[in-house]
């Protein structure tokens, strides 16, 4: 089992490094500008001097590397806020996108897991087939349709909510207050409905599955209830394969959702990737690939391990 | 006992069933059901893959027959009709597709705009003309005013105010061109030709005048409240009622006549300059001999918003079903290799996937825009960055499938019989696999289409341009102003949400289809 971690974890190692390498040459081959301030200029020729680049660009990637490791230090955002380490940079984006999607996964995964529930018990009557029909639709919209239709209706036609989330100092300095938290309800709102359409249909296919199974049936030979074994026997089989992607999910919600973070204008990393993207902030550009790729590696992992700590049954490296 | 009675029977009674003709297989009635058509049978049954699969086939035909049903040319922008609502000739006398917006208006807004059709009734410049009759124009802008209601104002004082509902073509009114004579003398005799009115009197450029650059104000005003000026200069403010009129403020020649026409510089008598004012719905028509009409109305620049869908429809369709097609090639060649010689060949590939499907696809398709984008272009940098690691899933499943076929005694036999590599790859395994491909294939257009829009809308792929656009660029255009304008954001939002069930009805149709063992089962 160890081995196993083991040799997933070299392989990731492996992985990241070469995406990295990739997207570290690609980037760094890009025409680079210099911006029009005689000191800045000057500043800006000192950093690149101290980062090798005019040396070829294998040399620059050791040099990138060797500030990570050493001094955890991944270059300096000049456009998006002036001389700042680009760490900094995408630190700040981290507690915006984390609230808001774990706030969204907090309404999603309880509701579309009872919808699931619900539906799988009532398989194939009207109220099935209602959540499903809902359901396929709900998957197919696009999110940033659910976005214009929230934004529509709860800020144009009824006037509760902002359009968009607040800054921080009007929001009075935190992420945390109350003020705050109303003005994320139309992006966590927008968010929610194709997670929830998603869990549901994962839990109801999974559930409809063990439902259908014959210790189910031996559950009910030996005098359960009805409810008793779908609590006891069927969910908690329908959930060994649920747990890991919304674990997985969990994972992949940092990296923010690009479309809706650019809608709402909330701070995060997605607005960050396109800001710097606009802006030409190749460091701050750098680093979030770095934070991107990192994710989605990491949450495959965690979904391909967490299997084997949920259910001993499935043995390792098996796919 | 049974035996003895039997072998008690005479030989002669036994006789032939058969003795004339020769018999022979009889050929089957009817076809035999192959792979296919059972899995046809199976999906015609599915009720909603087969209307998703009409709607995807009516969408399709929209995108290419579009510029069928409209006189516009997809590259034709009209700045002056920007943004407007459908806007269709037939039904806009019944007050369906009129171009028209609720809006409320101030007395003198409300003036101003009722003004227009006043105007536009009066080519001589005379001054006097009615409110009745500008209210029958066909140029009027205003199709409904209500009652007036009473409410405070920015500053506080009881103001008058009406609802309505405004033509938003109409209300763009006149507006002043700058062109040279040989025009002027074309627009002359259009005029004569048609019956229609498309000169009218310039406006006086004076105190009275709030706005010299609008050709709308040819009425005196007082800051935007229209007035009456009496001989010593004092004002009365024009109030909105029954047989209102207004005082015009047109340029006049010595002997009183309205001047419809003006040098305004340049050289020779070819060359000069003359500024004319227009009325713009007889200009549209001047120009190009037919009247505005707009399906769909038009979008944020101008275009005609039915062609600009069509043709992101088009983009996204052509786009979805390319990246599939290459994706299912690739992924074939690479998974039945794979999963046929196994081994370190497989290992080997297995890592290579590995590692590709690792690569953000964000990350990939924003780096091959920057990079290539001016070089090949938007759309086939867009397709390589799909085609990086969109071949992975479906080179996994024909892997898997090679896996469990590739042991079994047919493929045995046929080896047996001499068949080399390449006959037993595609002759005998992967004939089994083309049913989970093709289902993992149909599911990769929606996400595809989804994808493109996205990249679109948040501007890392820019695809609009005079001759094409897609849903995303569309999106995005309209994203800022379609509270204002609904039917931006509505229309290509409905389309690509219709456009997505529709493809994911229809794979989820196609796997029920092929994999019966399947169906219900979701993910």
């Amino acid at each position: 089992m160890l081995k196993y971690v083991i040799k997933r974890l070299v392989l990731m190692i492996f992985t990241f490094f070469i995406i990295i390498m990739m997207t570290f040459i690609l980037v760094h081959m890009l025409p680079r500008e210099m911006p029009l301030e005689k000191n800045l200029q000057a500043i800006i020729q000192a950093r690149w001097e101290a980062l090798g680049y005019n040396k070829p660009i294998l040399t620059q990637f050791g040099i990138y590397l060797k500030n990570i490791f050493t001094k955890w230090d991944f270059g300096t955002s000049w456009y998006i806020s002036p001389q700042k380490g680009a760490w900094e940079v995408l630190e700040n984006g981290f507690l915006p996108t984390l609230l808001v999607n774990l706030y969204s996964m907090l309404v999603s995964v309880p509701v579309g897991i009872m919808l699931g529930v619900y539906a799988a018990i009532r398989k194939n009557k009207w109220d099935d087939s209602l959540i499903s029909t809902l359901v396929m639709v709900f998957i197919s919209v696009p999110s940033y349709v659910y976005a214009f239709l929230v934004q529509y209706f709860l800020y144009f036609k009824l006037g509760w909510l902002p359009l968009t989330m607040y800054s921080l100092a009007d929001a009075g300095g935190s992420y945390f207050t109350w003020k705050m938290f109303t003005s994320m309800i139309p992006a966590i709102l927008a968010l929610s409905f194709g997670s929830i359409a998603h869990y549901t249909r994962f839990v109801r296919a999974e559930l409809t599955e063990s439902l259908t199974s014959e210790y189910m049936l031996l559950a009910r030979t030996k005098g359960l209830t009805r409810p008793q074994a779908t609590a006891r026997h069927a969910l908690k089989n329908a959930m060994v394969p649920i747990l890991p992607s919304i674990l997985s999910e969990f994972i992949n919600l940092l990296a923010g959702s690009l479309i809706i973070e650019q809608i709402f204008s909330i701070p995060g990393v997605g607005q960050l990737y396109i800001k710097s993207l606009t802006l030409f902030d190749y460091d701050v550009f750098m680093i979030d690939c770095v934070f991107y790729t990192f994710i989605g590696l990491l949450a495959g992992i965690v979904l391909d391990l967490s299997y084997t700590f949920i259910d001993p049954r499935i043995r390792m490296g098996e796919r | 006992m049974a035996n003895m009675n039997q072998k008690s029977i005479s030989p002669e009674k036994f006789e032939f069933v058969n003795m004339n003709t020769r018999l022979t297989d009889v050929k089957f009635d009817d076809k035999p059901i192959g792979y296919f058509k059972d899995a046809w049978i199976r999906f015609r049954k599915s009720k909603a893959a087969v209307v998703a699969t009409g709607i995807i086939i009516l969408i399709f035909l929209f995108s290419l027959t579009a510029p069928l049903f409209t006189r516009n040319e997809a590259t034709f922008m009209d700045t002056y009709y920007a943004k407007k609502g459908p806007y269709i000739n037939g039904l806009r006398e019944i007050g369906i597709a009129d171009g028209s917006v609720r809006r409320d208006f101030s007395e003198m807004g409300l003036i101003a705009k009722i003004a227009i059709g006043m105007g536009a009734e009066d080519w001589e410049g005379t001054g006097k003309v009615t409110l009745e009759q500008g209210m029958e124009s066909e140029y009027q802008p205003i199709r409904k005013v209500s009652d007036p209601f009473i409410q405070m104002d920015a500053a506080k004082r009881e103001k008058k105010y009406y609802h309505g509902r405004i033509d938003a073509y109409a209300e763009v009114g006149f507006i002043y061109k700058s062109i040279e004579q040989p025009e002027l003398q074309r627009m002359l005799d259009w005029e004569k030709e048609t019956g229609l009115h498309l000169l009218y009197p310039l406006i006086e450029d004076n105190e009275w005048n709030p706005e010299p650059k609008s050709a709308n104000y040819w009425f005196k005003c007082k800051k935007y409240q229209p007035v009456f000026v009496s001989e010593d200069g004092k004002t009365k403010n024009v109030v909105y009622k029954p047989g209102m009129t207004l005082d015009d403020n047109y340029k006049r020649d010595a002997d009183g006549n309205a001047i419809k026409w003006e040098y305004t510089g340049g050289g020779s008598f070819e060359t000069a300059h003359i500024k004319v004012r227009v009325l713009y719905r007889n200009y549209y028509i001047y120009q190009n001999n037919f009247e505005p009409e707009y399906i769909f109305g038009t979008d944020s620049q101008g275009y005609d918003l039915m062609l600009r869908l069509a043709g992101g429809l088009r983009l996204s369709l052509l786009l979805a079903v390319s990246v599939s097609v290459i994706n299912f090639i690739i992924g074939a060649f690479y998974g039945s290799i794979e999963g046929f010689y196994g081994g370190l060949v497989d290992l080997l590939m297995e890592r290579l996937s590995d590692i590709l499907s690792g690569v953000p696809f964000i990350i990939v398709a924003t780096l091959f825009q920057i990079h290539l984008a001016t070089k090949v272009g938007a759309v086939p940098c867009l397709i390589f960055a799909y085609v990086l690691n969109g071949w992975i899933g479906i080179a996994y499943r024909v892997r898997t499938q090679f896996y469990r076929f590739k042991k079994q005694e047919f493929v045995l036999a046929a080896k047996t019989l001499g068949a080399r590599d390449m006959r037993l790859i595609w002759k005998h395994i992967f004939p089994n696999s083309l049913g989970t491909i093709v289902t993992s294939t149909a599911l990769i257009i929606p996400s595809v289409i989804f994808t493109e829009s996205m990249l679109s809308y948040l501007g890392i792929v820019k695809l609009g341009s005079a001759t094409t656009t897609s849903l995303g660029t569309l999106l995005a255009d309209a994203s800022a102003i379609w509270t204002n304008y609904p039917h931006l954001m509505i229309l290509p939002a409905l389309f690509i949400s219709l456009l997505m069930i529709s493809f994911n009805l229809f794979g989820n149709g196609l796997r029920d289809a092929f994999n019966p063992s399947l169906r219900n089962v979701e993910d």
